[in-house]
């Protein structure tokens, strides 16, 4: 079988997040009932969720989440994981099996501390160090593949529908402050568990409805700061290109937003001043990492969601409030299926980032 | 006729809607249901709640009230009979819409009226009560589409109206012409509305209980592909 990587896949998708502001924790299934009015924008091969604030007892760990092909692949990854890693605690992530969610791989959960002195000796960040750890696996370690890697969230994704995969992961047992979700739809898969969204790395998820056509492009640039495009999806390209401006480049997201959907020229020409000093700058420094055609992302991080359209608004999306609670989908209707009554409704301009954070997290940085 | 949407399929609501004897069906607690009202001939349909895409695809003359927001792509190449939305509207609102009246309460978003084109006696018409998002009447063909534009006369529409377009009409309810209109779309400044533009609004005005004399005698733009600047050679030098 072709997997991600040997074959290119267009997706069409529905994405939501929900986030409590005041930092609450809210189970699963509020996620899964609102992917599920959105089913007709999923074909069943592929479903996932990020949740964040999942892991209070352990956040100050990394949370690997591991597909495994089989039990050599699980044996190298773990001799190679205890060669830069102390293992805090680690287990089989447990599942409920449906007859809707099949060939399931072995999936693992390691919460894991970079060891001291392997760290020191890299001469590495600490985030920097363990993002290289992710790589070496998912590139070096035939039928091992880290989907997860963030301190106290996690990702869980697989081939299904999403509110069946929801369901698989038992994930009305989870309690965080914020989930995202995708449903996908892909024209040409090659159905492989780690294709499937949110794309993730370190605290940085992304799920994604849309097809971008800057991909090469995009990925020439990208690839030549170490990341390896190894799925050839719009995705991981999207997910890369986030983790380079925002952790490597220190660009707010907004500005990050700037650089990947930026206005037009004419648009530009119409703006005050200041804004067309800020927008030629980020248009001009980061040209290559503009992405064109139809997308729109839910990227989530510790302590927030941002929502973007691409410039020309080729996907749907739609923001709500209601009291702490903020909302993007997709379609509206996934909104008011989880909170019927809400504060505010609207429709983000193509381009026009969107970003809800915990009370408090501003004043912080 | 009453029917109750809760957890029904749209396939399942579209059939009990034909099925049913009465004129008048109201369906309540609709949640993401699409293509409601598909190809609907003599009904008038009351929709309450938040249908999904597609609400009155290849409507061929019944009448469809919505009380909420519809999502995209209403009225998706509907033939004839007339949308009311008491709410907001979509991306694509009207989409190759070939006949039949579209009323919108508040906003629309991007691409409303995309590829409407008219044809013999069938004039689409589309009024929006609110703005319009970018792109209104791209590749606009034929048809009518008056943006009212809410209390702010002053963002009527935003960036890049009437791209492509080629027939029809764009009113727009603002002193001056949108910043971004292609060479290919001329703006004429309007004092006195034509009938067929009155008569439009007085319809609208009577289905959300507004005073018409507020929108009525303000300045209008009325946008129209120009034809001594036409499409030719934009492509290709053949």
């Amino acid at each position: 079988m072709l997997k991600e990587g040997q074959y290119r896949n267009p997706s069409g998708c529905a994405v939501s997040a929900v986030i409590d502001r005041s930092g609450k924790p809210m189970s699963g299934r509020r996620m899964i009932d609102s992917i599920a009015v959105m089913h007709e924008r999923s074909n069943g091969l592929g479903g996932g969720f990020a949740g964040y604030g999942i892991y209070p007892d352990h956040k100050e760990f990394y949370a690997f989440h591991l597909f495994f092909d089989d039990r050599a692949a699980r044996k190298t990854t773990e001799e190679y994981i205890l060669r830069h890693f102390e293992i805090a605690y680690s287990s089989e992530i447990q599942t409920r099996k449906l007859p809707t969610v099949t060939d399931e791989p072995i999936i693992w959960r390691y919460f894991l501390a970079p060891l001291p002195r392997k760290l020191a000796d890299s001469h590495l960040d600490e985030r920097e160090y363990v993002a290289r750890c992710v790589n070496r696996i998912n590139s070096g370690i035939d039928g091992a593949y880290v989907f997860s890697s963030g301190k106290n969230m996690g990702v869980f994704k697989g081939v299904g529908y999403p509110e069946d995969i929801g369901e698989f992961y038992r994930l009305d047992e989870y309690e965080g402050y914020c989930w995202t979700c995708h449903g996908r739809y892909p024209t040409n898969t090659p159905g492989w568990w780690g294709g499937a969204h949110p794309f993730g790395l370190l605290d940085f998820t992304i799920v994604h409805n849309g097809e971008i056509s800057s991909y090469d492009a995009n990925r020439r640039y990208i690839e030549m700061f170490g990341y390896k495009c190894t799925l050839r999806t719009d995705t991981e390209v999207i997910t890369y290109i986030m983790d380079y401006l925002v952790r490597k480049r220190g660009l707010t997201l907004r500005e990050a937003a700037k650089v990947i959907a930026p206005s037009f020229w004419t648009t530009i020409e119409t703006k005050s001043e200041e804004e067309q000093r800020e927008e030629r700058f980020l248009r001009r420094a980061f040209p290559s990492l503009l992405i064109t055609g139809p997308f729109s992302i839910i990227v989530g991080y510790d302590g927030g969601i941002m929502a973007l359209n691409d410039r020309l608004k080729l996907r749907s999306a739609v923001c709500a409030e209601k009291g702490d609670l903020a909302f993007v989908a997709s379609e509206e209707s996934a909104i008011r299926r989880i909170e019927p009554d809400l504060d505010r409704v609207w429709a983000p301009a193509g381009g026009e980032a969107v970003v809800f954070e915990l009370y408090g997290k501003e004043a912080a940085r | 006729m009453k029917i109750d949407a809760r957890g029904q399929t749209a396939k399942r609501l579209n059939a009990a809607i034909a099925a049913s004897h009465d004129k008048v069906v109201e369906v309540e607690g609709v949640v993401g249901q699409r293509y409601l009202g598909t190809a609907l001939v003599d009904k008038i349909l009351k929709i309450d709640g938040i249908p999904g895409n597609a609400l009155g695809a290849y409507l061929d003359g019944a009448e469809i009230e919505l009380f909420g927001n519809a999502q995209e792509a209403t009225g998706d190449t509907m033939n004839a009979g007339e949308i009311v939305i008491h709410g907001n509207a979509g991306d694509a609102t009207g989409y190759a819409m070939r006949g039949g009246k579209i009323f919108v309460e508040g906003d629309v978003g991007y691409r409303c009226g995309i590829h409407m084109k008219a044809y013999r006696d069938a004039h689409p018409a589309i009024v929006i009560g609110g703005r319009a998002g970018s792109f209104l009447g791209e590749y606009q063909a034929g048809g009518t589409i008056v943006v009212l534009g809410g209390e702010d006369e002053s963002r009527t529409v935003g960036y890049f109206c009437g791209t492509g377009m080629h027939g029809g009409e764009i009113w727009l309810r603002a002193a001056q012409p949108p910043s971004t209109l292609p060479p290919q779309v001329r703006a004429d400044k309007v004092d006195t509305l034509p009938e067929h533009i009155e008569e439009l609004i007085e319809q609208w005005c009577e289905k959300f209980e507004k005073e018409p004399n507020i929108y009525t005698g303000s300045k209008f733009l009325r946008l129209t592909p120009d034809t001594a600047n036409p499409y030719k050679r934009l492509y290709t030098a053949n």
